[in-house]
């Protein structure tokens, strides 16, 4: 059997699964000052009078990196940076030990400049002594050419806990992206690790031997082994188990939007024949723009526990939330307070509820009766018209091909996936805005943490070869192989697929789970004069987020 | 994190899969370093520059600028259409007032493409500044528009098509036009009779470097469009004045790239030429994004920038000041010049042969402008092409007096189908285009 455990803000959900679907589903609440109590909580009542040797694994998707992040509850980093042609590097000066240093690489991966390991033994003496612990290090086109990285690696060996080099972080350009997001996983590096070698410590105790994953934004899971290198993607995998939760009910051949409504936030995406949409880039969180691959979500201020209130006349519903709802013991009006007003919920005071809603009834010149409607109606409009903008948005991004500007991919949902607390009673309201199919999940209150137990492994792999230079590079990969002229995208993509094989199953994957895909392959004659030099080729394939399959409860390890 | 002192936009469309042909200096590779540069810059990402996706323009667009011979689907491919919409889109931008300024970095390129096409010319098809601006009139009611083209090959479609136009004015500085392509762009090149002055050519010899074309900038087109006043600025900004470009000769840089557009302040900057794409591209380009956005690009410097590689020597230095002074002169006379020419002609021709090298076309035209007192007067292009097809055009521009109006239309109707296979009117008062097979 598998344990789901998915943090939430007010609730972590827990479920058990085994091969005829759910045995056990419970929510404890989430003490944001203690995660490790909560998680621990919501561990032992799961496992209770369960025999440890049934369990084969929990899949974890925590709060714990992103609340850090959020409050910049971080030790101290060095970061230490090379750059050359371009934006001056000091612009993108991030924590208080950052240092630039020369060297330099151009976009095919020549160096122009080499690293001085002088400067880097200066540098790592004064981060040393101002007690650092964690360095990042990220060089402009590392994911081009990593040697500068490594000769930089090379001279802080011995001197540092954890060194993170950014092309093994991400093979993307952006070199801000890649600062900002190696920073990042060093800075939540020593609490991820603390927490998840506490708990797993704490589950031996009690005689639990099952291995440990983690989920990350994009809908997909690594083991602990992998997670202790890439921490960051540990962030915002919130939205991702809800989203995981939704497939499995999701039309297989079609698009759907979901809609995972909580006590604070609404967050949504859009699923393309049961298979998350993925964001271009990275996650955004507290200012930091990353690389961390994520599901392209959308959150918005608007949830049952969000604050109602009248302003200039007119009726708004969030993004603040003032505590609970007054039905539940809260001091102001909220969407679910209008639920209770309507009748429509099992518990709360309602009489308590109809105190909050009367003022705006008041102020809107309606019975409470229809005030609670209308706060009812309009919070239904607000997600839908901020779900269509991200699907304009999404529509609107830009393309660099003829062929794909013409024939471009428009994204259209057919159908509504509605999930989380007040789900049941939003999807009949939804109906009357929308000419979308909406659908509730079933088990909606907990098909989040039943979707992190069923995540399968993701991860993607990019390779750059150039035959002119007689070199395929996958840096985040560590790999770089001498090619010939011969080389072509063909060779390429069998290569990269047989490297994402590799990284995939030493992240967890089970090797008959790995569905790979080809998500990008361009391939470039280099011309100089008159003459072809060579060919420029990119590849970039991935293991897509998808459920792992029934069977396989048993079979992982 | 970044932000920029100026909201800008970009279109950024390499058009990955379009080539004039594989080993052409117009193909798929030419901005693949360039946009190496620009994502691993992370530029789309600074607080303050926002990405636009191209949108198409329509044929109806292009026909406002081009008789195009025999159809416009004829001489363009898709390629065309995003890469003037890509133009077309930032100028929308920034009418809207979404962004302040805004760079088209686009391709396939169109300064080279003038009023007639019969096909490609210097790698151009359509003018997509043109196409651009006179939609931009047509939906913002812009009237004058001031174009600096700091491409080093003279402009001369753009030039073709703004030559009888008072209310555009177009400053080329290019390399002289005796050691390049497509050979002309003399500083005698001023203008139609209605429009003398308004075209402004600034040669410039091999070898002139940052200082010499900073000073062009500087001393011969700012106190220009000082005078000149104009409501929209755009410039077309070709990259291979470059010392790396391989099919140029002068000494410009990414740094001397950059100031210029700090110094121009062009509303909206689009690519045209530069086919350097490894050496030069990805830092021009990066340069001339920074500069809009009042950001700070002094570390942009090529890896192989050398003072040797740069250097203008004293020659192209005097040579540019006596330009300066022609230039200069040219313009404060241009009233006196443009009074004489309204009152020696009712009507101007010109004859002309216009080569499209990139086609393997010869045209040639006739050209009869009506010299109007009133308005910039009604243009009649009899145009006939290797390919056989003989044409006639007929230009009624935006501001035309009645009287030329209704030249222009006489003109369209009596065209016979003794001289002419086809017959096609523009006329920009009613934002109408007509053609008709003789």
């Amino acid at each position: 059997m598998i344990i789901g455990l998915d943090v939430g803000g007010t609730h972590t959900d827990v479920v058990l699964l085994g091969a005829s679907g759910l045995v056990r589903e419970l929510k404890v609440p989430t003490d944001q000052s203690n995660l490790f109590e909560t998680v621990l909580t919501g561990l032992k009542r799961i496992t209770e009078n369960i025999p440890p040797e049934s369990i084969t694994r929990a899949v974890f998707s925590t709060t714990l990196t992103t609340n850090a992040v959020v409050q910049k509850k971080f030790p101290p980093v060095g970061i230490i940076v090379t750059a050359g042609p371009g934006i001056d590097p000091a612009l993108f000066s991030i924590g208080d030990h950052y240092y630039t240093a020369s060297g330099s690489v151009d976009h095919r991966g020549r160096e122009l400049e080499p690293v001085n390991p002088v400067e880097i033994q200066k540098i790592a003496q004064e981060l040393a002594s101002q007690g650092v612990r964690y360095v990042g290090v990220i060089s402009k086109f590392s994911v081009r050419n990593p040697a500068h990285e490594l000769a930089i690696e090379a001279e802080l060996k011995g001197k540092f806990e954890k060194v993170f080099l950014s092309h093994e972080i991400s093979g993307h350009l952006n070199f801000p992206r890649r600062i900002a997001t190696t920073y990042l996983n060093a800075a939540v590096y020593p609490i991820h690790k603390e927490f998840f070698s506490a708990v797993q410590q704490s589950l031996e105790n009690r005689g639990f031997q099952f291995p440990i994953r983690i989920l990350k934004p994009d809908g997909g899971t690594m083991n602990f082994a992998a997670s202790i290198d890439y921490p960051g993607q540990t962030m915002l995998s919130g939205p991702a188990a809800s989203v995981m939760g939704a497939i499995s009910h999701a039309d297989p051949n079609s698009e759907s939007l979901v809609l995972d409504i909580g006590g604070t936030t609404t967050d949504m995406a859009i699923l393309v024949n049961g298979v998350p949409l993925l964001d271009p880039t990275g996650i955004e969180l507290a200012g930091f723009k990353t690389l961390i691959r994520a599901m392209h979500t959308r959150s918005i201020g608007l949830g049952g526990d969000s604050l109602v209130s009248i302003t200039d006349g007119k009726l708004m519903i969030g993004p603040d939330r003032q505590g609970q709802a007054m039905a539940f013991g809260g001091s102001h009006p909220t969407p679910t307070d209008a639920l209770a007003v309507l009748g429509k919920l099992p518990k709360g005071d309602r009489e308590a509820a109809i105190r909050g809603i009367e003022p705006i009834a008041k102020a809107l010149g309606l019975t409470v009766e229809a005030a609670a409607h209308r706060i009812f109606d309009e919070a239904s409009k607000i997600i839908l018209s901020a779900a269509n903008e991200m699907i304009d948005q999404i529509n609107s991004k830009p393309v660099y091909t003829v062929h794909e500007l013409l024939e471009g991919y428009q994204v259209k949902p057919k159908e509504i996936l509605v999930l989380g607390g007040p789900a049941l009673f939003f999807a009949d309201q939804l109906k009357t805005h929308t000419s979308m199919k909406v659908r509730v999940v079933p088990n909606w209150q907990v098909a989040n943490a039943i979707g992190a137990a069923m995540a399968r492994t993701t991860c993607e792999v990019t390779l750059f070869a150039d035959t002119q230079l007689g070199r395929a590079n996958a840096p985040e990969e560590s790999f770089s192989e001498a090619i010939d002229k011969r080389f072509d995208d063909k060779k390429a993509v069998e290569m990269a697929f047989s490297l994402l094989k590799e990284k995939a199953i030493q992240m967890g994957a089970i090797e008959k789970n790995i569905e790979m895909e080809l998500i990008e392959n361009q391939q470039f004659n280099m011309v100089r004069g008159f003459f072809t030099t060579g060919k420029n080729i990119r590849i970039k394939v991935q293991v897509k987020p998808g459920l792992i399959k029934g069977n396989d409860l048993y079979s992982d390890r | 994190m970044l932000s920029t002192k100026t909201k800008i936009g970009l279109v950024f469309f390499p058009a990955f899969d379009w080539a004039i042909d594989p080993t052409h200096p117009e193909r798929e590779e030419r901005l693949l370093y360039t946009q190496d540069q620009v994502f691993e810059e992370g530029l789309f990402d600074i607080d303050g520059i926002e990405e636009f996706k191209p949108g198409l323009v329509t044929v109806h667009d292009i026909q406002r600028v081009h008789f195009c011979v025999p159809s416009v689907e004829a001489v363009t491919t898709e390629s065309h259409l995003i890469s003037a919409g890509g133009a077309k889109t930032i100028g929308q931008a920034v009418l809207d007032k979404k962004i302040e300024r805004g760079f088209a970095l686009v391709r396939p390129p169109g300064h080279h493409a003038m009023r007639v096409v019969h096909g490609a010319r210097g790698f151009c098809n359509i003018n997509i500044e043109a196409v651009m601006i006179e939609y931009l009139r047509q939906a913002y009611g812009v009237r004058k528009v001031a174009i600096v083209d700091t491409d080093c090959h003279h402009g001369d479609g753009t030039q073709d098509i703004y030559w009888h136009d008072p209310d555009t004015l177009f400053i080329s500085i290019h390399q002289d036009g005796r050691t390049l392509y497509p050979g002309s762009g003399f500083a005698q090149e001023m203008g139609g009779p209605t429009a003398i002055g308004t075209t402004v050519n600034i040669p410039l010899p091999p070898k002139t470097g940052e200082a010499g074309i900073i000073q062009a900038v500087e001393e011969i087109v700012l106190p220009i469009l000082d005078d000149f006043k104009p409501d929209l600025i755009v410039n077309s900004a070709g990259q291979d004045n470059h010392y790396t470009d391989p099919i140029t000769n002068m000494n410009f840089t990414a740094q001397g790239y950059a100031k210029i557009t700090s110094l121009l302040k062009p509303d909206i900057a689009v690519l045209e030429g530069g086919y350097s794409i490894e050496g030069a591209l990805p830092y021009v380009n990066v340069g001339i994004v920074l500069a809009m956005a009042g950001l700070d690009y002094s570390k942009v410097v090529e890896p192989d920038n050398t003072p040797d590689k740069t250097y203008q020597p004293a020659e192209v230095t005097n040579w540019i000041n006596s330009i300066k002074e022609t230039t200069l002169n040219n313009w404060q006379n241009r009233e006196n010049l443009r009074r004489q020419a309204l009152k020696d002609n009712e009507f101007a021709t010109r004859s002309r042969s216009i080569y499209y090298d990139t086609d393997n076309i010869g045209e040639r035209q006739h050209e009869t402008i009506k010299v109007c007192p009133d308005c910039a007067g009604t243009i009649k292009i009899a145009s006939s092409s290797d390919l056989g097809k003989h044409i006639l055009a007929v230009h009624i521009p935006l501001h035309a007096c009645d009287v030329c109006k209704e030249t222009g239309y006489s003109w369209f109707e009596s065209a016979d189908a003794g001289n002419y296979d086809q017959a096609m009117l523009q006329d920009r008062t009613e934002d109408q285009f007509l053609s008709k097979t003789l």
